[in-house]
């Protein structure tokens, strides 16, 4: 039996631990072989931002750890579009491929998963 | 139906570990099974029993050991989140030479794999604090 994940990610990179434990949770489901989906709203999109240099504050790279996950077979990244822009990034910014999503696809993708886990 | 409850709060600081043991609560009153209760990042805290919390608060870790002990809950306690946080068990607190450990009694300290497990076996996986 295998149940698809969602993992809903809210907060920006490095101002609390959910991001890292997210991606620990997403690893995990992926070890277990379960389809594992991440979603990026509102501040969660700076955890995708190229050239992130954490290590003057202590931290290890959230991006450098995000980018391994199409080696887990994790690639489907979701976007939350507006989160995007009102932020001022664009997908170019970001260290990986990801599907944007406007507001009212946001729902089915809830839906369309048998888990979800927010961050 | 069967629910996970996974917590990911500490208690005082947020109202939302409190608010996961209410619900186990109600879940059990209304008929439904719990699977496993899933502490996770700052939720470890919840299995702490050197909180000691004023007599006219609640006392979280003994309310969970309560619930358990009546309903043979599975509490897991996620051992890489409890461990840097300075939740240990008897095991831990051994390995890292620490000179007393502190995870309550009827908590158990196991990895990220009780989570993903608990997912696979819910009907409901509902998060706390996230």
């Amino acid at each position: 039996m295998s149940k698809s994940v969602l993992i809903v990610n809210r907060k920006a990179p490095y101002g609390s631990s959910a991001p890292r434990e997210a991606l620990d949770v997403a690893l995990t489901c992926g070890v277990f072989e379960q389809p594992v989906s991440l979603l990026f709203l509102g501040d969660a999109v700076f955890q995708l931002l190229k050239a992130q240099q954490p290590d003057a504050i202590g931290q290890k790279n959230l991006a450098s750890n995000l980018s391994a996950l199409p080696m887990y077979d994790i690639d489907q990244l979701f976007v939350c579009a507006e989160s995007l822009a009102n932020n001022g990034l664009d997908p170019d910014d970001l260290i990986l491929p990801v599907t944007l999503l406007e507001k009212d696809s946001v729902a089915p993708l809830f839906a369309n998963h048998d888990v979800v886990l927010t961050f | 139906m069967i629910f996970s409850i996974v917590i990911q709060s500490a208690p005082y600081s947020r109202q939302a570990a409190e608010s996961a043991l209410r619900f186990a609560q109600a879940l059990l009153d209304a008929g439904h099974s719990i699977h496993r209760v899933f502490f996770y990042a700052d939720g470890v805290q919840c299995g702490n029993n050197l909180a000691s919390p004023p007599q006219d608060e609640i006392n979280l870790p003994q309310h969970w050991q309560q619930l358990a002990s009546e309903h043979q809950l599975d509490l897991v306690v996620c051992i890489a989140a409890a461990v840097k946080r300075g939740v240990l068990d008897q095991n831990e607190a051994g390995r890292y030479e620490k000179s007393g450990h502190n995870l309550a009694d009827g908590f158990e300290l196991s990895g990220l794999g009780q989570l993903a497990e608990a997912t696979l076996v819910s009907d409901r996986v509902i998060t706390f604090g996230g």
